[in-house]
């Protein structure tokens, strides 16, 4: 019985290897927010939205795979939190009862296994019971594959079965072991045997040949008797122990796949009613080929910044399709950081399976999704601030693949305009030519204006807008880069000289 | 060709069983503790204490050693060993058991271990293209010893006694303090249909949940008990393992036996080699000759090689070589740069060599000594001066007079205590003495003249790095000792060499 509701085809790995660059993502993108709200002081349900999140998809089909099940969960959010509860019942039950299989002893061993399994039995039952309630109201291929599969599998003859063999392991009529002779004749292979039911007629039951029986009894006051005994029953229902033991632990780990899976769309029903409140749109976005040239969207908004803010923020639209490098120039505070935010943000978003923060939103998938952001000085004061930027971006460059997306905010400007110009430039044009499309921000009008003469059709260029004022509409617009960013006008703001405050 | 021995092949010496005083100094103790820590079952250091006198016998264990450069040879001969020391702990518990059946049955597992370690080994040597006389000599042993009738009939015995009792299959029933025994009659593994019920949920690993319940063999009396019951459920099949045991008492052949020892002479040295040669150092099969006119290349000392075996830090090679009358090398320069490093290193070439053994060094030619001594300070030593002066000389003397030309001498910071006038007087002296012994010696000093004795004496020194006296380089090297090596390293150090100060003053 598997889960498969993260992927058509396997289980999802909670624990596997996130990207090399996932803490730098975490810090860009401020992702933290974002988990915050998924996961709603949940510790679980965090790292589960966090590895999702961050182990991103590359196919389409399994993207829209999620999103169809996303879809589901949207429609009936009750009937999905109330399956959410049967494994974290399960959790809640193991801990208050102090059920679980610590022993070392095959005997202790079969015996919480077999209270573990019963606990286990009833929840399984439950199961069943909602599937058959709500099960129609699922379409998802991912949601009506798993109702089948627990309506075939777990019917009341099931039930009956393991409920007979969780009685037998009681043993009321002793232990029948077989054995052989091991190394210096002493006993191995102990194997516990289920006795043979009496059958065929009283004649041959009469004539099969039937071996001698010799038997001992232990005095009742030999203790070493006694547990000479107990240790030869312990090897006796050594196997079966693993076996009842490891059939909990399977169960028992189907309700934590089930508890991590169904944690995912939990999470995202999270975010997607916090930003109904605030009242931003979602969307489900449309997931491109990792190799195709795709960014086109409408109204795309940071939804870190709108939950943080508690308030719509401004959307941005984009025509990006066929385009290798965006760069965006212009206003200082003018919404630009913000803006490559958004674009990261809804990359992840869309390749783990979720609805984005747009009215609509398509793009192509990347093979892997880095950020390169001005930094704070270097604490351990080891190298150059410019060196440390170089080294960054050396490691980035150690694990770029074609068709990445690399997002870099004032990158290499740690210099004078003119090296970091140059620098850049070589990077960037490397980096197109590779097949990696990069989004760039800067006020070096250097880097821009040369991008710009090169006259790319694989190039787009966007500017933070800035009105005849000097206010900002935090909007981008394509439009040729322009010699200053108006960083007077953030200084004059700052410092309070002017006495034209506009409103 | 009769053989007897892997480490004689005529007469042998004595055994040695104590240590010669000499070799804390040189870390030879390091080294043999090392060797011979994970073998502690074979007593093997009174062999390495007792090295041959001549090239003949040199030479058989030189060839024993090359041929064990064959993979396939060292892997039959360790399975062999680990066989073996397993044939002897089941003896050993065997005699110790308290049940008949029980015991018959360790001494029937040591007799089948036993039986095959013979068998491996025959085929294991079989294939391989051997030169030395030794296992040549031993191959043809093994085999005829294993076509003998006593081994054919022992071997054949053991293996059907086992079969019989491998096939036997019963059942117990324990309900409360009884316990049934009677044979099995086709019941089914309940594990395995408790697993078919939940197949379903199998969600890939899990923990295994076996309890280790294995255990020192051992048997308690209802285990006993049970056997009893068994073998009378089965009697054709212990009295067979009855006659067995009677017959075949003292089944393990001497020569085997010495063998198994002997080897381990040459298998523990390259196991500790193997450690070594991960490094990345080379060792190799000296030639030892009788004329003095030796010489080593990118050699190194085993004790520290050893102890940095598994650190990143380098290991630097060394070379030496002493030709026509050059007898004494001087060795000067910076402390910390591997001068006394270098003089254990010679001794131990030689003690080496004479053991028949590959020495590290990538080539070497060693001259087959008579004795080697020493003449380390003494930490300990807490004497005053002149008492410790007195005791040095005495010890010196000592060694004159017991040296003879074919000795190796060691000396390291001889009068380092006394007066620098002293020291050179009696340096001097010694070295005279030693000179006109016409031994091999190696001496590490601080005094410059000594390098410039006489024809005999060579000059070398440890170097530092040329841009940073403060590194050690750890080469040390055929030049004239002139102090100006241990001056720059302290003129380095404090930025005042030309270039530095040049590069501190800019415009």
């Amino acid at each position: 019985m598997k889960v498969f509701l993260l992927y058509p085809d396997r289980d999802f790995a909670l624990k596997g290897d996130l990207p090399p660059q996932t803490e730098a993502l975490i810090q860009d993108l401020e992702l933290d927010i974002l988990l915050d709200t998924m996961a709603q002081g949940d510790t679980f349900l965090r790292t589960v939205a966090r590895q999702a999140l961050l182990s991103s998809l590359e196919d389409p089909q399994v993207i829209r795979y999620r999103q169809m099940i996303l879809q589901d969960c949207l429609n009936n959010p009750d009937t999905v939190r109330e399956l959410y509860q049967i494994p974290v019942q399960a959790l809640i039950t193991k801990q208050k009862q102090w059920l679980g299989i610590f022993s070392l002893y095959p005997s202790s061993i079969l015996s919480s296994a077999v209270e573990l399994l019963e606990m286990f039995v009833g929840l399984l039952r439950k199961m069943r019971r909602i599937v058959d309630e709500n099960g129609e109201h699922f379409h998802s291929p991912g949601f009506q594959r798993f109702f089948n599969m627990i309506r075939q599998e777990l019917d009341e003859a099931y039930f009956v079965e393991i409920e007979s063999h969780l009685k037998e392991l009681r043993f009321r009529d002793g232990v029948l072991i077989s054995a052989e002779l091991g190394m210096g004749n002493e006993g191995q292979n102990y194997v516990l045997c289920r006795p043979k039911r009496a059958k065929g007629n009283w004649m041959e039951r009469v004539f099969s040949k039937r071996s001698p029986v010799y038997s001992f009894s232990i005095p009742p006051r030999d203790d070493h008797g006694a547990k000479a005994i107990g240790e030869l029953r312990d090897r006796g229902i050594n196997s079966v122990a693993n076996a009842v033991a490891q059939s909990a632990d399977h169960i028992d780990s189907f309700l934590n796949v089930l508890r991590v899976e169904l944690g995912f769309y939990v999470a995202c029903l999270n975010l997607a009613e916090r930003l109904a409140e605030i009242g931003e749109p979602i969307a489900f976005p449309e997931p491109y080929p990792a190799n195709a040239r795709v960014h086109t969207f409408r109204g795309l908004y940071e939804v870190c910044l709108a939950l943080t803010l508690n308030r719509p923020v401004v959307g941005n639209e984009l025509n990006g399709d066929g385009k290798d490098l965006v760069m965006i120039t212009g206003a200082n505070q003018g919404g630009k950081s913000t803006f490559l935010r958004s674009i990261g943000v809804a990359q992840l978003m869309m390749q783990c399976g979720m609805f984005v923060g747009a009215e609509s939103f398509a793009a192509n998938c990347c093979s892997g999704l880095f950020t390169h952001y001005k930094r704070e000085e270097d604490a351990t004061m080891k190298s150059g601030k410019f060196d440390e930027e170089l080294g960054r971006m050396s490691e980035i460059v150690n694990w770029l693949k074609p068709n990445a997306l690399v997002l870099f905010n004032e990158s290499f400007a740690a210099t004078n305009e003119h090296e970091g110009s140059e620098i850049a430039r070589q990077i960037v044009k490397a980096l197109i030519d590779r097949g990696i499309k990069v989004f760039f921000v800067t006020h070096m009008y250097e880097l821009a204006h040369r991008f710009y003469e090169l006259g790319l059709t694989n190039a787009l260029f966007l500017r933070a807008e800035r009105q005849q004022d000097g206010q900002r509409t935090f909007k981008l617009r394509e439009g040729e880069p322009l010699p200053t960013s108006f960083g007077q006008d953030v200084f004059q703001k700052v410092f309070q000289l002017s006495q034209q405050q506009p409103l | 060709m009769n053989f007897f021995s892997i480490l004689w092949e005529q007469k042998e010496i004595n055994e040695v069983t104590l240590q010669p005083e000499w070799f804390p100094d040189l870390n030879l103790d390091q080294v043999i503790q090392a060797i011979t820590a994970r073998k502690q079952e074979y007593n093997l250091k009174p062999l390495y204490y007792t090295p041959p006198n001549d090239l003949l016998t040199i030479r058989y264990r030189q060839e024993i050693a090359r041929d064990l450069s064959d993979e396939g040879l060292i892997g039959a001969l360790k399975a062999f060993a680990e066989q073996m020391v397993r044939v002897r702990r089941y003896l050993a518990l065997s005699d110790k058991l308290d049940y008949r059946y029980h015991q018959e049955g360790w001494f029937l597992e040591a007799a089948l271990v036993y039986g095959k370690a013979m068998v491996d080994l025959g085929e294991g040597m079989s294939s391989i293209s051997l030169s030395s006389r030794g296992l040549l000599a031993f191959r043809e042993f093994l085999h005829r010893y294993l076509h003998s009738q006593a081994f054919e009939t022992f071997f054949a015995e053991a293996k059907k006694v086992k079969e019989a009792l491998q096939r036997i299959r019963y059942c117990i029933i324990l309900q409360n303090g009884t316990v049934r025994v009677r044979r099995y009659e086709g019941e089914v593994d309940y594990s395995i249909e408790v697993e078919k019920t939940f197949a379903k949920f199998k969600q890939g690993a899990v923990k295994d949940y076996h309890s280790d319940l294995s255990r020192s063999s051992g048997m308690n009396h209802v285990e006993a008990q049970i056997l009893d019951f068994v073998a009378r459920l089965y009697p054709e099949e212990f009295a067979a393992l009855d006659r067995f045991y009677r017959r075949q008492q003292n089944f393990v052949d001497e020569t085997i036996a010495r063998f198994d020892r002997e080897i381990q002479f040459y298998l523990a040295y390259l196991d500790f080699m193997a450690e070594i040669q991960r490094k990345g150092l080379s060792f190799c099969l000296p030639q030892v000759v009788a004329e003095k006119d030796i010489a080593a290349h990118q050699t190194f000392d085993l004790a520290l090689a050893h102890t940095l075996r598994f650190e990143k830090q380098e290991i630097v090679p060394n070379d030496f070589y002493l030709r026509d009358s050059e007898r004494v090398i001087i060795i000067t320069g910076p402390n910390q740069g591997g001068k006394t490093t270098f003089a254990r290193m010679f001794g131990q070439l030689h003690y080496l060599a004479k053991l028949g053994l590959p020495v590290p060094g990538r080539e070497a030619r060693l001259f087959l000594c008579d004795q080697i001594f020493t003449h380390f300070e003494r930490q300990e030593d807490l004497r005053n001066l002149s008492g410790k002066l007195q005791d040095d000389l005495e010890r010196i003397r000592h060694i004159l007079d017991h040296a003879t030309s074919n000795s190796i001498l060691i000396l390291n910071e001889v009068f380092s205590s006394t007066t620098f006038e002293d020291a050179v007087f009696l340096s001097k002296e010694i070295l005279g003495k030693i000179s006109d012994l016409d031994a091999y010696c190696v001496w590490v000093t601080f005094l410059d003249e000594l390098s410039t004795f006489n024809e005999k004496t060579v000059s070398m020194v440890s170097t530092v790095k040329p841009d940073n006296a403060v590194e050690r380089t750890y080469k040390i090297i055929r030049q004239p000792a002139d102090g100006l090596a241990y001056a720059f390293s302290l003129a380095e150090k404090h930025r005042l060499t030309y270039r530095q100060i040049v590069g501190r003053i800019r415009s």
